[in-house]
């Protein structure tokens, strides 16, 4: 194993574990913000929580960007071929 | 492990190969428009039990199209309805055993987001004409026009790579967590996954109207909608 290798490897971890970190952060926000909202206004639930789950959809998209470069670097690095 | 960007050649047709991917979007294909054809065939006033189901699916669909678009549903329905039921139905054709969704590979995604991004040209032509149109990505200030066509190619690979990575990641995590662990352990994140796949098809079908709403009411400003709206 050579340390261009080694050096992916590390980096597809560190990708992924600091990559959830900014999306979690902001998931609990905003589920926490509709919740709130939910709670002051019962009548508009089904708004808000359409909204959310868009939303929700969206910030989650961060952490999956993080997850498709950590397996492009596992199973498509074009460093190793 | 096999890679998740990689597919598995089935049989060659010719000189071109033929994927697992293929195979299961065109099963499903013909099971969506097999079933809708029977459906259909005998429709009639007082429904029977499958159109009642099958009216209620394309009400839900025309009752987002209005709430999201604030347009009549009846020229996007086809569209979005189709865009929903195929990956609603490729996401969970992953209940059926030795059958990965075809949603879970690059290639899937990568159609389907580039028929969203033709068909919000196609619906902003016809809605508001070429000029109309060209006028759009000139929308609030004509500084922003090498953005709007930067936005309009990003979103539609954001579109590609949000659906890939969450069907594909469930797909992963259930390989990884089966060769970890034995038999009856995966099955909660399978039930995990049938809901990202549901939210998945949903959020899929909400953000293609969105995009096509975008496109299509720059004419009519619609400060006053929320007023129009009634109460629910």
């Amino acid at each position: 194993m050579n340390w261009l290798a080694l050096v992916s490897i590390v980096s597809a971890a560190v990708a992924v574990s600091f990559g959830a970190i900014g999306p979690a952060l902001a998931e609990g926000r905003a589920v926490a913000a509709a919740m709130d909202a939910i709670a002051r206004q019962p009548e508009s639930a089904n708004t808000i929580s359409r909204t959310l789950f868009v939303g929700l959809a969206m910030i989650e998209t961060m952490a999956i960007y993080c997850l498709v470069i950590a397996l492009l670097l596992l199973f498509a690095n074009p460093l190793l071929k | 492990m096999t890679s998740p960007l990689t597919s598995v050649v089935l049989f060659h047709l010719g000189p071109v190969p033929i994927t697992e991917a293929v195979v299961a979007t065109w099963v499903i294909m013909a099971a969506l428009v097999a079933g809708s054809i029977l459906i259909t065939r005998s429709l009639s006033l007082v429904p029977s039990a499958t159109q009642a189901a099958l009216e209620l699916v394309v009400d839900t669909v025309d009752g987002q199209i209005r709430d999201t678009m604030r347009v009549e549903p009846a020229p996007y329905r086809a569209f979005i309805g189709t865009l929903f039921a195929f990956i609603f139905v490729a996401n969970w054709s992953t209940l059926i055993p030795s059958v990965e969704p075809p949603t879970a590979h690059l290639e899937t995604d990568a159609a389907l987001a580039l028929l969203v991004f033709v068909a919000v040209i196609w619906f902003g032509i016809r809605a508001v004409g070429v000029r109309g149109y060209l006028a759009t990505f000139a929308s609030p200030n004509p500084i922003m026009i090498p953005l709007n066509f930067i936005e309009s190619v990003t979103r539609t690979f954001s579109l590609l790579v949000r659906l890939f990575g969450n069907v594909m990641s469930g797909v992963f995590v259930i390989g990884i967590v089966l060769s970890l662990a034995g038999l009856l352990v995966p099955i909660p994140l399978m039930a995990l996954d049938l809901l990202t796949g549901a939210v998945q098809a949903y959020i899929f079908a909400i953000l293609a109207m969105v995009f096509i709403a975008g496109a299509v009411s720059t004419e009519q400003p619609t400060p006053d909608t929320s007023s129009q709206r009634t109460p629910t």
